[in-house]
């Protein structure tokens, strides 16, 4: 979509005005700095989705839109988490969690470790439950992003 | 983008003027303030564009709709920041709900100012978001005349909307070179014009095959300018064919295969014949609630088409067989073509039989009313008007039950001649309405009817009306209720009649003079022709006429709402 004040703003009033839910939303600029990216995770019967891309592609400032689960796609989330680890052996078995999921421990403090771990939805909620053991102190979740297998490209 | 090649410097504010020369806007409606007197400095010292002073921005706004509705071209509004801008959203969400073409230009407080909660300021682009088609704040003066090409374009083209453009104090003070595009791209919007030629050609071969076939078409007829075409199709075909709220005057009411308006209040003729039919063509039309009813119910044995600019529009709240996404126009023109060109006819047989059992319907003169009542009926003042006029004026309508009786008892036999709010549903539209339409026509018959619980929405537009000398023929239905309130009190809530007594009228006949104009009132049947005569021989004047109404009369067939089309409450 255009990359103006205003835009997200359109994309996230339609969807409370005509009550659809967003799941998740992540938006950055792109390579061309007057485009901005958007990844919508949505939910919904065949009817409501085909309204929802209709809705969203009459919005001026999309530009373009495309239905990622249409094809066959990649998606990842980053995630951070903060865990607290009190003693030698809390910090043994953080990294060890943290290597069986290919994550890297991205600060460590006194009493706290930070987790980075990127890949699908589920596999970072599996983490979550993996550390429950600790004391899970904060997490940070970027919502999903998605790409397109093969030829397949979301482009001007 | 193409530049014209010569520039000069000028002041936000008289490229602002310029912009809407370049346009043809030469009539805009509006009201002064704080963060638009630079604008309107520039609008005095120069004598092109001629505006046209409300009482109440909302007035400003449903005027610019009436001109927009009775003309085609786009209607243009000019207001203040804060107020200026609250005022005119109900206006805005108005032509947003019935795609009126417009532009609405707002003043802002000046950049610098933006966010600090300064005085007059509102966050205008926020507030309008969901009511206009789009919108834009100006942040460099070197963007208006771009911004501006941008409002008119995206207002008049695909399906129209209102546009609001939010332009900061600072903005109209600062200079730069002028030169207005002479066309624009824009890379993110793309409104389709032709239908698909294999959706029309599955389109034709599906309304070919048709035994018990039925038009329905609505508004987008009227904004696409395909009466003529749609005219020769249904001809061409010899089909039954109903107008919405909004669609009617699209096809010539007295014409012998137009079956009435349908929906809550449409003829018994046109929901059963959409209740029965077995292909449904729906042209310019939206499935609207008021229009369907139950949805589960809604036209059960039908096969569907459904030409509509708007993609968003198909299979929203019906699914359909065969959609074609296009302006209306040239589309008919397609489908009318391939059937010329091809073999295929309407089976003769089948539609004898179905003309047959549409007659039986009409039979049932579902319209009908007391007509020896000694109290006026609303119905005979509609007919009588519409006698009078020889169905040949503009009416401008409120919002009630005299909105319609009026659809149901004036036959427009062209279109952009019925100006009414039908998606909001706006009390007040009328008066305002009216105005920007006598405006647009100086010379013809401006009707505005209303109630007495209507007009007193937007009443201090009678000042409007004197100001620029419109004779427009005020009729008012009082019945001393809000009508249409009482009805559904009376069906819906064992007559307990909440809030819906009109208590404390002012005399209208008084209140009409005080503002320079001809009162009458109206209290015997006898005396309607008369009046309405009398009335209209006044042709520089305007003329409120107060008819004193049978209070309990109510608008039959009624469709409650969750119930199926073909299950109308009847007199």
């Amino acid at each position: 979509m255009e990359n103006e004040s205003g835009a997200l703003s359109r994309v996230a009033g339609l969807f409370s005005a005509r009550g659809y839910n967003i799941e998740s939303l992540t938006v950055a600029p792109t390579e061309d700095p007057t485009l901005s990216r958007l990844t919508l995770v949505t939910r919904g019967s065949d009817e409501v989705i085909e309204q929802i891309t209709k809705q969203l592609n009459k919005l001026v400032d999309v530009v373009k839109l495309l239905d990622l689960t249409e094809h066959r796609h990649i998606e990842r989330e980053m995630m951070m988490v903060k865990l607290k680890v009190q003693d030698g052996e809390q910090r043994a078995e953080v990294v060890r969690m943290t290597e069986i999921f290919r994550g890297h421990i991205i600060d460590v403090s006194n009493t706290t470790y930070v987790v980075e771990l990127t890949g699908d939805s589920p596999k970072l909620d599996a983490f979550i439950d993996a550390v429950r053991g600790f004391e899970v102190v904060e997490v940070v979740r970027s919502g999903v992003m998605g790409i397109a297998r093969g030829d397949v490209a979301l482009r001007l | 983008m193409q530049q014209e090649t010569k520039t000069v410097e000028l002041t936000g504010a008289e490229i602002f003027v310029r912009c809407l020369q370049e346009e043809g806007a030469d009539l805009i409606f509006g009201y002064p303030g704080g963060s638009v007197l630079h604008i309107y400095d520039a609008l005095y010292r120069q004598d092109k564009v001629k505006h046209i002073l409300v009482r109440h921005e909302q007035g400003a706004v449903h005027a610019a709709e009436g001109f927009a509705k009775s003309t085609g071209k786009p209607g243009v509004v000019l207001v203040t920041s804060g107020p200026g801008a609250t005022n005119a959203v109900t206006g805005i969400a108005d032509a947003y709900m019935d795609s009126v073409p417009m532009v609405v230009f707002t003043g802002q407080v000046p950049t610098s100012l933006i966010g600090n909660d300064a005085f007059q300021e509102v966050d205008t682009v926020g507030i309008t978001r969901p009511c206009v088609k789009h919108n834009f704040l100006v942040k460099d003066v070197k963007d208006l005349a771009t911004t501006i090409k941008k409002a008119f374009y995206v207002a008049t083209t695909g399906r129209p909307g209102p546009v609001v453009v939010d332009i900061p104090k600072d903005i109209t003070a600062a200079r730069c070179e002028f030169s207005y595009p002479k066309s624009i791209k824009m890379r993110s919007y793309n409104p389709t014009v032709k239908g698909h030629s294999g959706q029309i050609r599955k389109a034709v071969d599906l309304i070919l095959s048709a035994k018990q076939p039925m038009l329905y078409t609505g508004g987008g007829v009227i904004l696409g300018n395909a009466a003529k075409s749609l005219t020769e199709l249904t001809r061409l075909l010899n089909y039954p064919i109903t107008n919405t709220l909004m669609g009617l005057g699209g096809y010539p009411a007295s014409d012998r295969q137009f079956l009435g308006m349908l929906g809550m209040h449409g003829t018994y003729e046109a929901n059963m014949a959409m209740h029965h039919a077995d292909v449904l063509i729906a042209i310019g039309a939206r499935f609207d609630d008021r229009v369907t009813g139950n949805i589960e119910k809604f036209c059960p044995h039908a096969r569907i088409v459904h030409v509509d600019v708007d993609p968003a529009s198909i299979s929203k709240n019906v699914k359909v067989d065969v959609p074609i996404v296009g302006q209306v126009d040239p589309v008919l023109k397609a489908m009318i073509k391939e059937i010329k060109a091809g073999e295929a006819r309407p089976d003769q047989e089948a539609l004898a039989k179905w003309w047959k059992q549409i007659d039986e319907w009409r039979a049932m003169d579902c319209l009908k009313y007391d007509k020896t009542s000694e109290l006026i009926k609303p119905q005979h003042v509609l007919e009588t008007l519409w006698r009078l006029t020889k169905g040949d004026a503009f009416v401008c309508s409120d919002v009630g039950q005299h909105q319609m009786w009026t659809a149901q008892f004036y036959g427009f036999d062209k279109p952009n001649r019925w100006i009414n709010s039908g998606g909001l549903g706006t009390m007040g539209f009328g008066l305002p309405a009216a105005i920007g339409t006598q405006i647009a026509h100086p010379d013809e018959t401006v009707v505005c009817v209303t109630g007495e619980a209507s007009i007193q929405m937007c009443i201090q537009e009678l000042s409007t009306a004197l100001q620029y000398h419109l004779p427009i023929k005020v009729v008012a239905l009082n019945n001393r209720y809000m009508g249409m309130v009482r009805q559904w009190q009376e069906f819906f809530y064992q007559g307990r009649y909440a809030m819906s007594y009109m208590d404390a009228l002012p005399d209208f006949v008084q209140l009409a003079e005080a503002y320079g104009h001809v009162g009458m009132r109206i209290e015997q049947p006898g005396d309607v022709e008369g009046a309405i005569q009398e009335a209209l021989k006044m042709k520089d004047r305007l003329v409120f006429m107060d008819f004193v109404t049978d209070q309990s009369e109510n608008v039959y067939p009624m469709v409650p709402a969750g119930a199926g089309q073909n299950e109308m409450i009847l007199l």
